[in-house]
């Protein structure tokens, strides 16, 4: 966290970074959910969306949440109770594990491990755990069929995701994400030190595995297989209401906005600004200010990614369940593959 | 290996959603902001039964047509003063009731359409929800104020009265 020029005690460290990171995950959830789910959505449906509650309906999230609070908290006869009332916590765990790894500013990270993306990809996949029993939990076929299409679908798209996130490890000889960060915004193209060197250029093909990776993760369409409201009622959702169906809900679109944090430095320079512009050589010189600075950076940079994925699911249809494996196991995975093979041949070359 | 959607294909639809983004931006949206705004109907839209309660005859063709069972219709024979002078009193149906309950019809406008003497109407008439269920029952008074909102009927195509 930002370091104060006074002496902090330990429990109030603590207590800042639970803070932020309430605010580094429900912030972009809730912004998320408001500028695209509620409005984007509306207006590429040529509607206005919500309009009532509040100036252009910005408290409508507040009025939902209200309405969810208040829901009785339901669970089947035949679920397993203990498993069926700690699967949505499970999941949204796994998105505050996720923003660990996100470093906001030079010195605004919660903890600058010194594997981040490693951590970071194998928490990832905690929230298949929860989606799984959550499916299993519920007693409901519904619900099973939709965890175990999760499961797969996760697992499946994992892979990509992974392979496209070497691309980027291997170029900036780091696994450590603000090491990422500084390789992208101290690095040249022929010379050229202007706009640094942004992966999603040398890895355009790796930025774009891993988005469509991300967007099979989130369950968004067209990968929404697994809640397939049509065939599945919702998934492994089906059973849950109230406030764990809030969670679950809190968690998709946290998450959301978290991966697009991680795929914002990853591929987009992080926070930084090139650090040619003020003249800077590495990261002890970048003053205190871009800590403050970066984590604007960084929400803009989530809020474009999370506009692209928004985009694509409320352009295209769902895939089908083969459609969807054969799409990452045949596609995906051998071109990420590649990919990854052929920035280590060009890392050794050069 | 199933068919993939094509390339081009994709970016069209993006530009699709993207398109009407911006057109809903700019141009408002399609959608009426409805207790604010009102949408007008179209004239021949199915809003409202109306009667007409002096071209009633109480023939029951309605009540009798109607699915759900939801025309009420009560009456009884009176006489009614000659045509002629010197005639006989002539006998008439007279109309004691005539309800129809907008609960139970689902609009399929049989009445209108079986009606002999003209006496039932459309009108694109469609703000009278009530509180209680019970009040959605329109007697014939309620039924013959909708008069005022039934549209002139449009005119005839050319040669529709040729014989």
């Amino acid at each position: 966290m930002i370091q104060f020029a006074i002496e902090i005690p330990y429990w109030g460290q603590s207590l800042l970074r639970v803070l932020g990171g309430l605010v580094a995950v429900l912030l972009p959830a809730g912004t998320i959910v408001y500028l695209f789910l509620f409005k984007m959505m509306s207006f590429m449906q040529s509607r206005l969306g919500p309009m009532e509650a509040g100036p252009y309906g910005s408290l409508q999230l507040v009025a939902e949440v209200g309405k969810w609070m208040q829901k009785e908290d339901l669970a089947p006869d035949a679920a397993d109770h203990r498993i069926f009332k700690m699967a949505p916590l499970i999941v949204l765990l796994s998105t505050f594990l996720l923003v660990v790894i996100v470093p906001f500013g030079p010195d605004a990270y919660f903890t600058n491990f010194s594997v981040g993306i490693f951590l970071g990809l194998a928490v990832a996949s905690v929230s298949v755990l929860g989606i799984l029993i959550a499916g299993w939990a519920s007693a409901n076929k519904y619900a099973l069929l939709g965890g175990l299409r999760a499961a797969g679908q996760l697992i499946a798209y994992e892979l990509p995701m992974v392979l496209a996130v070497l691309g980027v490890v291997i170029q900036a000889g780091s696994m450590n994400m603000q090491e990422i960060t500084v390789a992208q915004n101290t690095g040249s193209w022929f010379g050229l030190d202007w706009f640094g060197s942004p992966f999603i250029v040398t890895q355009f093909v790796g930025f774009v595995i891993f988005m469509i990776a991300v967007q099979a993760e989130l369950t968004q369409a067209p990968f929404d297989m697994p809640i397939a409201e049509s065939e599945l009622v919702s998934g492994y959702m089906t059973e849950y209401s109230g406030f764990r169906f809030l969670i679950f809900f809190i968690a998709e679109f946290a998450t959301a906005g978290v991966f697009a944090f991680i795929a914002s430095v990853l591929f987009l320079g992080g926070w930084g600004i090139p650090f040619s512009w003020f003249g800077w050589d590495n990261i002890d010189q970048v003053p205190d200010w871009m800590n403050l600075v970066g984590p604007l950076i960084m929400f803009t940079k989530m809020l474009v990614l999370t506009f692209i994925i928004m985009w694509v699911r409320f352009s295209f249809p769902r895939f089908r369940e083969d459609q969807l494996q054969t799409f990452a196991w045949k596609v995906l995975i051998p071109l990420a593959l590649l990919n990854t093979a052929i920035t280590a041949i060009l890392k050794v070359a050069f | 290996m199933p068919d993939k959607p094509k390339l081009p294909g994709l970016f069209k639809g993006l530009g699709i959603t993207l398109g009407i983004l911006k057109d809903t931006v700019v141009d408002g949206a399609n959608t009426v902001q409805y207790p604010h705004e009102k949408e007008a109907p179209p004239i021949r839209a199915r809003g409202v039964i109306a009667l007409h309660e002096d071209n009633c005859t109480a023939c029951m063709l309605c009540a009798r047509s109607c699915p759900d069972w939801c025309i009420y219709i009560e009456g009884h024979k009176q006489l009614a003063p000659a045509r002629r002078a010197g005639g006989k009193p002539r006998q008439v149906n007279h109309l004691d009731r005539f309800d129809i309950d907008y609960a139970l019809c689902m609009y399929c406008g049989i009445c209108v359409e079986v009606c002999p003497f003209d006496a039932l109407f459309w009108s694109p008439e469609y703000e009278y929800s009530e509180p209680k269920i019970a009040d959605l029952l329109h007697d014939k008074e309620k039924l013959g104020e909708w008069m005022e909102t039934v549209p002139e009927a449009p005119a005839l195509e050319a040669g529709a009265q040729k014989k």
